[in-house]
């Protein structure tokens, strides 16, 4: 641990600050900045010179004013108490502060990450005197009705365990004591601190496996995500990004969901605060925030703390992680965190590369996705856990060669493109069909028991997107010569595409049925579009007229099919006798 | 006594270099003197060791090296509140203009304010009746949003603000309402068109006007938007008051803050604007919202010129980012006269959904907007087609939407800058419109609703 020095502010611009006297000090670590003690972290050195990123607004600070090293870097407080936590940038927990300063984020407001006065049930899962190494999981808290908190060693640490106790414990009492092979004694408490620039440690790492359930029959089906995976999802304003994230943040299937709301609108993460509490997951009827942990870092507050939230919300995903859970954290927005980066580089005035980011750019934003991942987690009992991170991008002007894009492009394997036309004609999700896609397709039949229903499955995926890749090209010549001069085919080809946009792509978040969708209800839904297609083709080889098929009135069922109930999901599979029953009425008409 | 400095080393645009300065501050308020004794107003940008940035307001017009005495204030920029400023008229950073008295403070406020921390936020849903169909209807505006109109040059906004200005009230409530107006670089016509407007409905009473001109120092814009929030801010959460503001030209804000930019010598983003634009603009726009156990609110309306139409501009881009939505004015529908000339089918309340409905405006008003949206946009599809291939050319159905877009156009759209429609009236003309489909053309109605609402039904 270094030592506590003080140094003195030289110079003040923006957020940032340079100060003298330094030595000693190390890059990253923390600090605090003038008499207001605001937070600032180390940004560069030059002799015993140092740059500072302050955290806060540095309005009234001023060179000859002191800079307290912490001699730390940056990092979170990991422990019981982060679930149903709504923090700052930097990890302060915001009802606490509104608390205890009232509606305004004051300068200089300290107040730890985890509540201190909780206490929590401890129950161990080893014996005293047994080995640990570090990772081991050696007791459990029940941290909410939905989430089991394994207490692990910290990573760096194996020896002896001894008086490890039962009972109700705050974060910072000691529940055990490890004595290392020099014979050094440590406090094992149910709190351990982890610096956030600094991915967590891990056994190995393994390739993705199976797919994380969202609900969302456009992602599910056609453009899925894995445990594990990354994903973007870039598009101009109004296109609906942030409720594609707030639609994975409350129906995907992970253990823990990390919400990371980055330089965005105040009046969002109101939306998520309110909203969150009151709604059920549908897989145990408990409220989801109990799975839940929100990160705040709105478009208002100060840039560098925008900055750090990223790394704030990905070190508490990964720690979730290491129990051995499925974890997805969404960022939005990660453009905001790039602008961040950018403001403060033209600071430290860096030379800068594309559109004024720094160079750095790319290799940053690779590093932060590089996190996510299925891995082995370190220590004993051998278990398995997997992150996900899903990150908006907002392109200026939506236009999608813009660098954090492309840099983001580089680095994930799934793309969801939303495009403002299709937002413009109320088409939800606005995630473009052609120009989407994912590299986790080959898992898609992992996700059903039944083996036959899978293959069903893939196969129709690809016959209903060969249809709308069709469409795309038929659309063309519609528009040249009109609709009653293409085949009779090719014009229930086109209505087929149309049935798969309207009654399986789209999707309204807003209803109560509708805005969750199970992946054996989307194999039904799109199981009977494509039913109808094949026994439509059938009757125009019959010579059926397309205009009569097209008036089926089983059609209208087929429309609804997407607000039946969860529990009703036999009527889907109902509506497919009644399309033959109708289609035969056609052909004997003929 | 406040020291004083005579070491100015260099001035270049807005900005001048200050030697051997003991205690400053960044971001606290300077006050210059020039040799004929005229005082002007800057900010310190940038402290290093003893050397001092200062960004002078009024610009530096005839200021010099010698002669020039600077005296630090330290304190950062405030603005001087008390109830008397209602009804009142100042200039871009808070100073009586109006010829009246200097303001005797209750408390002087930081004008950059503080974030608003998200948790104690309190979501907006309570329905503003603005009288304008084509917002109540269609893009209903709450309390505590911030709903920018992208308009450009020769659009009227400024009819429309005004509009806004005398008729946005909250139904069935009768509560202190206040607008507060910041002109930014707009002409002096603009201005007192808005005045006059206010005056004769005896609406500026309740006004506070922080004017900056267009001929006025480009550098105190970037103050007025801050000093008119903070003025907001004031009545909203000290007074419990309901507060419109409306910041009008937010692209001049804009290009003042590229002006600083460019003499700072920074690094330009996209068109010259500085990178932390989007930062910037936040800091504006966030401060509008609810807070959870206040009665006031801040609702906000900015306008801004995009330049050629282009929606893509930084300016309207960065805004679409951050505000709740945005009303788009259009070109082809003003040269038709139909006024407010509003852009339907672009434009967007983000906060709708929790605006409306029963309780609040009425049950089928969610679906009622969501049919006549989907109407006009194939009738507008219509009206394109019919200019390509003739109205000869067109089918049955397309000329029946063709109509109805001409229609809604005409009676929804148009309604004149004067007249204020109650919801219900809108909601009924909706209704009327559609009237002239089948039922089961109305596929995104609720059968029930159609039953209750559609005028053959009713008495």
């Amino acid at each position: 641990m270094a030592e506590k020095r003080q140094g003195t502010i030289i110079k003040v611009a923006g957020p940032v600050v340079r100060a003298k006297g330094m030595g000693g000090a190390r890059m990253y670590d923390v600090v605090r900045v003038g008499q207001q003690n605001l937070i600032g972290e180390i940004v560069e050195l030059h002799g015993d010179t140092a740059n500072i990123q302050v955290y806060e607004d540095t309005v009234s600070i001023g060179p000859g004013e002191p800079v307290v090293n912490t001699g730390a870097p940056l990092s979170v407080e990991l422990g019981p108490g982060l679930i149903e936590s709504i923090y700052d940038g930097i990890q302060r927990p915001l009802d606490q502060l509104y608390k205890a300063q009232g509606e305004y984020i004051l300068r200089g407001s300290q107040l730890p990450g985890l509540n201190r006065e909780k206490k929590w049930q401890f129950n161990p899962i080893i014996e005293n005197s047994s080995e640990v190494t570090g990772g081991q999981i050696i007791g459990e808290v029940q941290e909410s009705t939905l989430l089991l908190h394994k207490i692990m060693i910290p990573a760096n640490l194996s020896g002896k365990i001894d008086g490890i106790k039962q009972g109700e414990f705050t974060v910072e009492e000691t529940v055990a004591v490890v004595t290392d092979k020099n014979g050094n004694s440590h406090d094992i408490k149910l709190m351990q601190k982890w610096p956030v620039r600094q991915g967590r440690t891990v056994q190995q790492r393994l390739a993705p496996n199976k797919l994380l359930q969202t609900g969302q029959r456009v992602i599910d089906t056609f453009f899925p995500i894995a445990k594990g995976g990354t994903a973007c999802v870039p598009g101009p304003f109004g296109t609906g990004k942030t409720v594609v994230q707030h639609q994975l943040a409350k129906w995907v299937d992970a253990d823990v969901v990390v919400y990371v709301g980055c330089g965005e609108r105040g009046n969002e993460m109101t939306d998520v605060l309110t909203e969150f509490p009151e709604l059920k997951d549908p897989r145990s009827g408990e409220p989801l925030m109990r799975r839940s942990v929100l990160i705040a870092n709105t478009s208002d507050m100060p840039v560098a703390a925008r900055e750090a939230s990223v790394y704030t919300g990905i070190t508490i995903a990964e720690y979730f992680r290491d129990m051995g859970y499925t974890v997805a954290m969404m960022a939005d927005s990660t453009s905001r965190w790039a602008e961040a980066m950018r403001e403060i580089s033209t600071r430290l005035e860096e030379m800068p590369a594309e559109e004024g980011y720094p160079a750095y750019l790319a290799a940053r934003i690779a590093s932060f996705y590089e996190r996510a991942g299925r891995v082995e987690c370190l220590g004993s009992p051998k278990r398995e856990g997997a992150l996900s991170i899903i990150g908006a991008v907002s392109p200026p002007g939506g236009d999608l060669s813009d660098s954090v894009v492309q840099a983001t492009l580089h680095v994930v394997k799934v793309f969801w493109s939303l495009m403002a036309n299709l937002a413009q004609q109320r088409h939800f999700p606005a995630i473009d069909w052609l120009t989407s896609y994912s590299f986790y397709k080959q898992y898609l039949s992992e996700s059903f028991e039944d083996k036959d229903k899978a293959n069903d499955m893939v196969n129709l995926t690809q016959q209903a997107m060969e249809l709308l890749e069709q469409e795309a090209q038929l659309a063309e010549i519609v528009r040249l010569v009109g609709s009653e001069s293409i085949g009779a085919k090719d014009r229930m080809t086109l209505e087929t595409t149309k049935s798969i946009r309207e009654d399986f792509l789209h999707q309204n978040a807003f209803h109560k049925v509708d805005t969750y969708t199970s992946i054996n209800k989307q194999y039904e839904i799109l199981k009977t579009i494509m039913h109808f297609h094949e026994k439509g083709l059938s009757a125009v080889t019959a010579d059926a007229d397309t205009k009569d098929i097209f008036k089926l009135s089983v059609r209208e069922e087929i429309a609804r099919s997407s607000y039946v109930p969860e529990e009703e999901i036999e009527k889907i599979v109902g509506i497919r006798n009644t399309i033959e029953e109708q289609i035969e009425t056609l052909k004997v008409g003929v | 006594m406040l020291k004083e400095y005579k070491t100015v080393s260099s001035i270049s645009g807005p900005l001048m270099v200050v030697e051997s300065v003991d205690n400053a501050k960044y971001g606290e308020m300077v006050d210059i003197e020039m040799g004929n004794g005229i005082i002007r107003h800057g900010q310190i940008l940038q402290v290093d060791n003893d050397k001092v940035l200062v960004q002078v307001f009024e610009g530096t017009e005839g200021l010099d090296v010698e002669s020039s005495t600077i005296r630090l204030l330290s304190k950062p920029q405030q603005l001087a509140v008390s109830p008397d400023i209602l009804g009142r008229v100042f200039t871009g950073t808070g100073v009586p203009k109006d010829g009246g008295a200097e303001i005797i403070p209750e408390k002087r406020l930081n004008i950059n304010g503080n974030p608003i921390n998200p948790y104690s936020r309190d979501y907006p849903n309570e329905f503003i009746q603005t009288g304008i169909s084509t917002i109540d209807g269609l893009n209903p505006l709450v309390r505590g949003q911030k709903l920018p109109i992208f308009s450009g040059s020769g659009l009227p906004h400024d009819e429309i603000t005004a509009q806004l200005a005398r008729q946005a009230a909250v139904r069935g409530k009768d509560e202190q309402f206040a607008v507060v107006f910041a002109a930014m670089g707009i002409t002096f016509e603009s201005a007192q068109f808005f005045i006059n407007d206010l005056t004769e409905t005896g609406a500026i009473e309740r006004a506070v006007m922080f004017i900056n001109l267009a001929n006025d120092p480009a550098i105190e814009r970037i103050a007025t938007p801050r000093v008119a929030l903070t003025a907001a801010e004031y009545l909203a959460f000290s007074m419990d008051m309901q507060v419109l503001v409306v910041l009008n030209d937010m692209t001049n804000y804009c290009e003042a803050l590229r002006q600083i930019s460019a003499a700072r010598m920074e690094v330009p983003g996209r068109r010259g604007y500085p990178g932390y634009l989007y930062t910037d603009l936040a800091t504006i726009y966030e401060r509008a919202g609810r807070i959870k156990g206040k009665k006031g609110s801040i609702t906000m309306v900015p306008v801004l010129t995009m330049p050629e139409d282009d929606k893509t501009h930084p300016v309207p881009d960065l805004t679409g980012y951050i505000t709740e939505g945005q009303i788009i004015l259009s070109r082809s529908l003003h040269r038709k006269a139909i006024a407010p000339p509003v852009d339907v089918l672009p434009s967007l309340s983000r906060l709708k959904d929790k605006g409306i409905g029963e309780g609040k405006t009425r049950e089928d008003h969610a679906d009622l907007y969501n049919q006549l949206y989907a109407a006009y946009a194939k009738g507008k599809e219509s009206q394109e087609l019919a200019t390509i291939l003739g109205e000869a050319a067109l089918s049955e159905e397309d000329k029946k939407y063709m109509t109805f877009a001409n229609l809604f156009e005409d009676k929804y759209i148009s309604q004149g800058y004067y007249e204020n429609r109650s919801v219900e009236e809108t909601l009924d003309l909706g209704w009327e419109l559609l009237s002239m489909f089948e039922d089961s053309e109305l596929k995104r109605i609720d059968v029930e609703l159609i039953e209750k609402y559609m005028p053959k039904f009713r008495k």
